[in-house]
């Protein structure tokens, strides 16, 4: 790990900022834990390592209201400027982001308990495939910020854009991917819906580990670079071109 | 590379980054790698300063600074004890001349005129270039006779009206009005420290200066004062140039517009105050303005 700050004339000040550095870091392990249980509960069907993430949730909640009072003390007792003033800011994004991944990874399990508590028929492993597909995507694009995070090097930032990317389209081809399985069988549409609402989540963690890597990035150098690494989307082909790009604006 | 006296030095490397390192009694300092980051031209500077050196004796106080001071602005010079901040600002109204050994070379301007051409009378200029000290420290005299006596011996009134007038403007500007109006014949010295200190800065308001410099104005004040000429700085900014010499970075961060920052005579960073207390450039600023100066 790499400590964010070091040398102050008050010691302590920089002992509260390395602080607050491992609970994010706490919450980061966490946070990635509940989104591992929860794709695994998926594949494997597992009712009790969802429920297991759902219990877990009110931690993920307890580490980010710890946090939030940490830094609120920082600022006020402290009033950090220039890069100690940035990291309080990225630290404060960072958690809040975090929170949330923690929230979709609770949402992932509802949902695995939903489609797997009732005695209805389970989703085929072709309508599951692109979740899987995702969700490693995903999982590994949180590993690497969280990484970033850790190391305090934005170095890779560029990389989970770029993951970020993919996934977007990863996300887009599943949509149509669905919409066919529902034209072709309206028996689907039910199974459609939950996986629908797992890509999304998946898609949103992707965002929130773009952001964190974002944070770092203006910790370390102090530019803001959010909705630039946005636009290394790749320019829209002729095959793209259809109202899944709108519907996708409406979630 | 020169010497200079410190007992803890820093040595810019060849990334400017400036490591602390000890060497005895002796300051390394390598000049070659200490230009000032940031913008020093501003446009239609009230007073520009180019390549000001001041040496007391032997001793080089001051390298090659060169800043402009913006019309109707607040710059908030900041630095370690020693680092020369207020020997730069005592050169904006000659004030170092009353010091034998000082010796101010380079050029300084106020309105395109260099002050420290022989036709310049320092008199009238420390009028427009005045300065409130870090000690309140009023004339043991009444209040009014405080404000009333810089107009009088600048003859900037022609009666006893228009004396009144401006006594009574000079402290309305520096917010004391209300609390003093009643007890004009009063002494100065029995106000609180804060009121002297408003009613020094009214002393200099009444002498119509252009520029107002402020050596650690709120440093004998407490929180309640200190509030109170923050307010009125930001009031007189509208007015008149303010040049404030603060220890406080919060004070530098809440009252002014540009920062400059000194370190062992050098002016290291000069930028927007929001750029300095964000994201500065210069490591030896960031590790002053965080408190890791070392």
């Amino acid at each position: 790990m790499q400590q964010p700050t070091e040398g102050h004339t008050v010691v302590r000040y920089d002992g509260e900022l390395n602080g607050l550095h491992l609970l994010m870091l706490e919450m980061g392990s966490l946070v990635l834990d509940q989104v591992r249980t929860s794709l695994t509960a998926l594949k494997n069907e597992d009712l009790v390592a969802a429920r297991q993430v759902l219990i877990r949730e009110h931690k993920v909640d307890d580490l980010e209201i710890k946090a939030d009072d940490e830094i609120v003390s920082v600022i006020a007792r402290r009033g950090p400027v220039a890069r100690d003033l940035r990291i309080v800011m990225a630290f404060s994004k960072t958690i809040t982001d975090l929170e949330r991944v923690g929230d979709e990874a609770a949402r992932i399990a509802s949902i695995i308990e939903e489609m797997y508590e009732t005695d209805r028929s389970h989703p085929s492993g072709q309508l599951m495939r692109d979740v899987h597909l995702m969700g490693a995507l995903v999982t590994h694009m949180l590993e690497k910020a969280l990484g970033i995070i850790d190391g305090l090097n934005a170095d890779d930032a560029e990389e989970i854009a770029k993951g970020q990317v993919e996934l977007d389209a990863e996300f887009r081809s599943s949509l149509r991917r669905l919409t066919t399985f529902v034209l072709e069988d309206a028996r689907n549409v039910g199974h459609a819906i939950y996986i629908t609402l797992i890509i999304k989540a998946l898609e949103r963690i992707g965002d929130h580990s773009r952001n964190l890597a974002e944070y770092v990035v203006y910790l370390m150098s102090g530019d803001d670079i959010r909705h630039q690494l946005r636009q290394l989307q790749p320019e829209t082909g002729p095959d793209d071109t259809n109202d899944f790009d709108d519907r996708n604006e409406a979630f | 590379m020169e010497t200079i006296d410190e007992s803890e030095v820093s040595e810019i490397n060849d990334a400017g980054v400036t490591d602390p390192v000890k060497v005895g009694h002796t300051a390394m300092v390598d000049r070659d790698n200490r230009t000032t980051i940031g913008e020093i031209l501003v446009d239609n500077p009230r007073m520009s300063c180019r390549d000001v050196n001041v040496y007391y004796g032997d001793n080089h106080a001051i390298h090659d600074v060169s800043l402009d001071i913006g019309r109707n602005e607040v710059i908030a010079m900041i630095g370690p004890s020693g680092c020369g901040k207020s020997t730069f600002l005592r050169c904006l109204n000659r004030m170092n001349d009353t010091i034998d050994i000082c010796k101010v070379t380079g050029t300084i301007t106020l309105d395109d005129e260099d002050i420290n051409s022989k036709k310049i009378d320092v008199v009238p200029l420390r009028a427009q270039v005045s300065m409130v000290f870090q000690k309140p420290n009023p004339f043991p005299k009444s209040i009014y006779e405080n404000v009333a006596f810089g107009p009088r011996i600048h003859g900037l009134a022609n009666n006893k009206t228009e004396l009144d007038e401006i006594v009574v403007t000079s402290l309305k500007k520096a917010g004391l009005w209300d609390e003093v109006k009643d007890r004009m014949d009063q002494p100065g010295t029995g106000l609180s420290g804060g009121q002297q200190q408003r009613l020094c800065i009214a002393r200099t308001i009444a002498v119509g200066p252009e520029v107002i410099l402020m050596d650690e104005p709120c440093s004998a004040l407490d929180p309640i004062a200190t509030a109170k000429i923050e307010d009125l700085i930001d009031e007189l900014r509208q007015q008149y140039t303010i040049c404030i010499v603060t220890h406080s970075m919060q004070q530098a961060a809440r009252v002014s517009q540009r920062t400059a920052y000194f370190h062992l005579g050098d002016l290291i960073e000069v930028g927007d105050t929001n750029t300095i207390f964000t994201n500065p450039r210069h490591k030896l600023t960031e590790d002053y303005i965080t408190g890791r100066f070392g």
